[in-house]
């Protein structure tokens, strides 16, 4: 039963293997969805391209449904795979900052990475951007670390906090993201063309 | 079809398919790792290796970098790293078979290189210092967090996308 790395179901020497080959499908479909252009990021947010919302929330919902559905069936164990943890306010002051960072910049880590490899060089001093942010907010820990560290909530999931049951949850979560993907398509018919 | 294909090398994956793909690598990394993704974890072991590189007295005195580094072992040697290094190859793949490979700048012609590279730059600064923050990117925190339901990466999302939308009319200029 999954997963299979920390049940020693496949050697952990193999893991770093793992990871490049993941890190290479991950990089060919950002790139090929079209996540290398900062212009067609940018879209989501002005109207023009609603690529970001399309590709990040399908991907959300297909992986949610289907770890559910192997804890389901018995090929994965749920509860042992690693669950992001929530620090109340350093998740929503992070946030914003990275929100205003995202429109600035037109990037996320993940999609600079793409657009790196293709040679885009504004993507490759965004890069050094973010460099620049990890330096500053290691220089200035001392200062940040009562958010960093404080309103601790443990590894909980949103079936902890709320006490929903999850299959209803993640149906209502797909219904909206299907809503989403038909008013978006409605916006983008209503907002002035972009060529990029 | 095929003459604008040729023509065109800004025609993507439709993203349904692109966003199923992506979804089932995140079911095949969670099934076998037993974590998600990420991306901005190899920029900070980037970073934590430089500075220990060049200052590892200052490293080790200070509370963050410390937590990164062991007498036996670089902060390089890491899951995340290699996931990145993944991702460059990938792209460079994905790029090199549609022909998106050259060095230049994208901006809207409404703004000059000039104008783009320093939002930026501006903008990498912000989302280095609010993935550290928040513990994790787009990806790390909110993509692979809501593939597991977690709380945070609902909230990292959510705080992610509204404060984009609120303040993108101050940088409508860049754009469109």
């Amino acid at each position: 039963m999954g997963p299979l790395i920390p049940n020693h179901l496949i050697p952990i020497e193999w893991n770093s293997i793992i990871a490049i080959i993941i890190g290479i499908a991950f990089g060919f479909v950002l790139e090929a969805s079209g996540f290398s252009s900062s212009r067609k990021l940018a879209g989501v947010f002005y109207g023009y391209d609603f690529a970001v919302l399309k590709v990040f929330f399908t991907a959300a919902i297909v992986s949610v449904i289907g770890l559910y559905y192997m804890d389901y069936l018995g090929y994965l164990d749920i509860t042992q795979l690693y669950v992001h943890p929530t620090y109340l306010w350093a998740a929503i002051i992070g946030g914003v900052i990275m929100g205003v960072g995202f429109v600035a910049g037109g990037f996320c880590p993940g999609t600079s990475l793409c657009a790196v490899a293709i040679g885009k060089l504004d993507a490759w001093v965004y890069v050094g951007g973010i460099l620049l942010g990890i330096f500053m907010f290691s220089e200035l820990f001392n200062v940040i670390e009562p958010i960093y560290d404080g309103y601790f909530l443990g590894n909980i999931t949103l079936i902890d906090s709320f006490d929903w049951n999850p299959y209803w949850f993640i149906f209502i979560f797909s219904i909206i993201a299907i809503v989403a993907f038909a008013v978006a398509d409605m916006v983008r018919k209503k907002v002035k063309k972009v060529f990029y | 079809m095929d003459i604008k294909n040729q023509t065109n090398s800004h025609v993507y994956w439709n993203p349904y398919f692109g966003g199923f793909i992506l979804g089932i690598i995140i079911i095949f990394t969670f099934y076998v790792t037993g974590r998600g993704l990420g991306a901005s974890g190899a920029m900070k072991s980037s970073v934590v290796t430089l500075v220990d590189t060049v200052a590892p007295t200052h490293a080790e005195n200070n509370a963050y970098y410390s937590t990164f580094i062991s007498e036996d072992d670089s902060p390089m040697n890491t899951w995340l790293v290699y996931e990145a290094l993944g991702v460059l190859i990938g792209a460079f793949i994905s790029g090199g078979l549609n022909g998106r490979i050259r060095w230049r700048i994208q901006h809207s012609p409404k703004i000059t290189s000039q104008r783009r590279l320093v939002f930026a730059l501006l903008g990498g600064i912000l989302f280095g210092l609010g993935a550290q923050i928040a513990r994790g990117c787009t990806s790390g925190a909110a993509l692979s967090g809501m593939a597991v339901l977690s709380t945070g990466g609902f909230i990292t999302m959510l705080a992610i996308f509204g404060s984009a939308y609120a303040t993108a009319y101050f940088f409508r200029k860049n754009w469109i």
